[in-house]
């Protein structure tokens, strides 16, 4: 009787944790969701603590107040531009997890679970693979965000065969965990094995593919607690598991998609300027057009529509607050402003708009790609700001260029485009950017924030 | 096997809900939607609870109790940060 109840607890919980996913279709209602979501979560962690199969509580107590402790302080001091880095290392976490408690469980047959033991054995080992990889993937990721790790090896063909060497060795140890259960060392080499598997995965990857491996590092905790469920055979962790899969499958085919690429070419692939990619000095030579603050500040003046492109320079630049203040100023000038944010200007899917969100600039004046590019042509001024591949036009018009296809921002239709950047250096496709020889196109030549204010003081001034 | 049907049925339907589920969440949010779920994939903690209560092996009390810190982080953290991060989305004013 008392695991039926438990279970309907864990029903309750799983139920809680789907409308909590819920919620966050609407920024309305999401911290409610998110509310939501945790109560499920202490529903079910207080059910298993009440339960009959918990003896002793030292090691327990040890372990929630440790790793409460650490994850309150990291969330609540993280900076929102370290949040790539942080959701990283969580994800390694919860992968981790899962592999350890799939090895309890393999130590402990039959009192843990009472699975059949084909079942028991593969979900083991599916939980050991995919929760190790994903914790050292993770690892390697926190690290390179961080900028921590700067060791990028060249993807290349020894790469690939050791790669796919260290997936058969786990494919092949983790069917050895199965024929052979009691030797739990093949469980550990296989720990083992996945997690150099992990690493090597993910050091290759660059820092604007970071969205990707993330999204898809998410997907595989998500995986790892779903294997775990099969383990102990426990239906909320399948469930969680599965939603949890199921979102980073969703986000990871949402940014390969927003840079015209396939997941094997992101992880496995390279990219960068062709043999047939022009030159900077055909593209730019003599074409390009600056202008000063002042300049720049009377265009604003006579604007009725302003459309802001952040990229991920503008983060780095520390500029969001700057463009916020030029945002209202104009505003209170009778412009009306829009930003528009391609999906991978930041370094995780949705990471600008969290960005802006800190920055005090209202949700509703942020716009997806698909919903903004259709207003470039009304727009008097775009005002592109550390942002350079996702607004190239040569994406659209060039079928040579490596990142033909890729959906950008149509930036060149507007009035003017103003670009605040250092200089005509290239961004992280390596090819030039005919963009900013147009016609119709400024280059503000700074560090973004410095000629935010400045832009602010001309404006003030006039 | 009767058994193992149930659980592969419950995970094929929550995949299929999570789909659904998911692809309504706006751009705007999916930061928060990445850590939330992060959050939600700490529910591992609940087996990592049996195993460092069950005074099974002293080994394996050992590994669970590592296990409850990782997720414990997981499960605290996710909720937390994207509590954080959500009450950023506020309508100005």
């Amino acid at each position: 009787m008392r695991i039926s109840l438990i279970n309907i607890v864990y029903l309750i919980a799983s139920v809680c944790f789907i409308l909590g996913l819920k919620g966050l279709a609407s920024p309305r209602t999401a911290p409610r969701g998110n509310l939501i979501g945790a109560l499920g979560m202490l529903l079910a962690v207080v059910a298993t603590l009440l339960d009959q199969q918990i003896v002793t509580f030292q090691l327990i107590i040890i372990g929630l107040v440790v790793g409460g402790a650490l994850g309150t302080y990291l969330a609540l001091t993280v900076e929102m531009t370290a949040m790539p880095q942080m959701v990283a290392a969580f994800n390694g976490f919860g992968g981790g997890a899962s592999a350890l408690v799939a090895a309890t469980a393999l130590l402990a047959p039959g009192s843990l679970s009472n699975v059949p033991p084909t079942q028991l054995y593969v979900a083991t080992a599916a939980s050991g693979l995919i929760g190790a990889a994903t914790f050292t993937g993770s690892m390697v990721a926190w690290g390179k965000l961080q900028g921590v790790l700067r060791w990028q090896p060249k993807s290349d063909s020894l790469q690939k065969t050791i790669n796919g060497t260290l997936f058969l060795a786990s494919l092949a140890l983790g069917t050895l965990v199965v024929i052979n259960p009691t030797g739990v060392w093949a469980y550990w080499l296989l720990v083992a094995v996945s997690s150099v598997l992990g690493v090597m995965l993910t050091v290759p990857i660059g820092g604007a593919d970071m969205p990707v491996v993330i999204a898809l590092l998410n997907s595989y905790s998500g995986l790892a607690a779903c294997a775990t469920g099969f383990v102990l055979g426990n239906n909320v962790l399948i469930i969680a598991g599965s939603l949890v899969g199921a979102s980073g499958l969703i986000l990871t085919s949402i940014m390969c998609k927003a840079m015209n690429r396939s997941l094997t070419n992101v992880l496995f692939g390279t990219l960068g300027p062709t043999a047939e990619t022009a030159s900077a000095d055909e593209v730019y030579g003599g074409k390009v057009k600056s202008a000063s603050a002042e300049e720049a500040a009377m265009i604003f003046e006579t604007a009725r529509l302003v459309i802001i492109v952040p990229g991920y320079g503008m983060a780095v630049a520390q500029a969001q607050h700057s463009v916020r203040d030029l945002a209202n100023l104009l505003q209170e000038k009778g412009v009306e402003i829009r930003y528009a944010i391609h999906p991978v200007a930041g370094r995780m899917p949705g990471h600008m708009n969290v960005l802006l969100a800190e920055a005090d600039v209202p949700y509703d004046q942020l716009f997806a790609l698909e919903d903004i590019n259709d207003s470039f042509p009304e727009a008097d001024v775009a005002l592109v700001i550390g942002a350079n591949d996702v607004v190239n036009p040569s994406a659209r018009e060039d079928k040579s260029s490596p990142i033909y296809g890729m959906p950008i921002m149509d930036v060149d239709k507007a009035q003017t485009v103003m670009i605040i950047k250092r200089s005509l250096s290239p961004g992280f496709a390596g090819i030039p950017n005919p963009l900013f020889a147009a016609p119709n196109a400024l280059m503000l030549y700074g560090d973004g924030k410095e000629m935010v204010r400045e832009l602010i003081a001309a404006l003030r001034e006039q | 096997m009767e058994a193992f049907i149930i659980y592969i049925t419950v995970f094929v339907l929550a995949i299929f809900v999570g789909f659904e589920v998911i692809t309504k969440v706006p751009p705007t949010l999916h930061t928060p939607l990445m850590s939330g779920a992060n959050a939600i994939s700490g529910i591992t903690v609940v087996g990592a609870l049996v195993a460092a209560g069950a005074k099974e092996s002293t080994l394996a009390a050992v590994l669970g109790c590592a296990a409850v810190i990782m997720a414990t982080i997981n499960v605290v953290g996710g909720f937390l940060v994207t509590n954080r991060m959500l009450l950023m989305f506020k309508k100005k004013k």
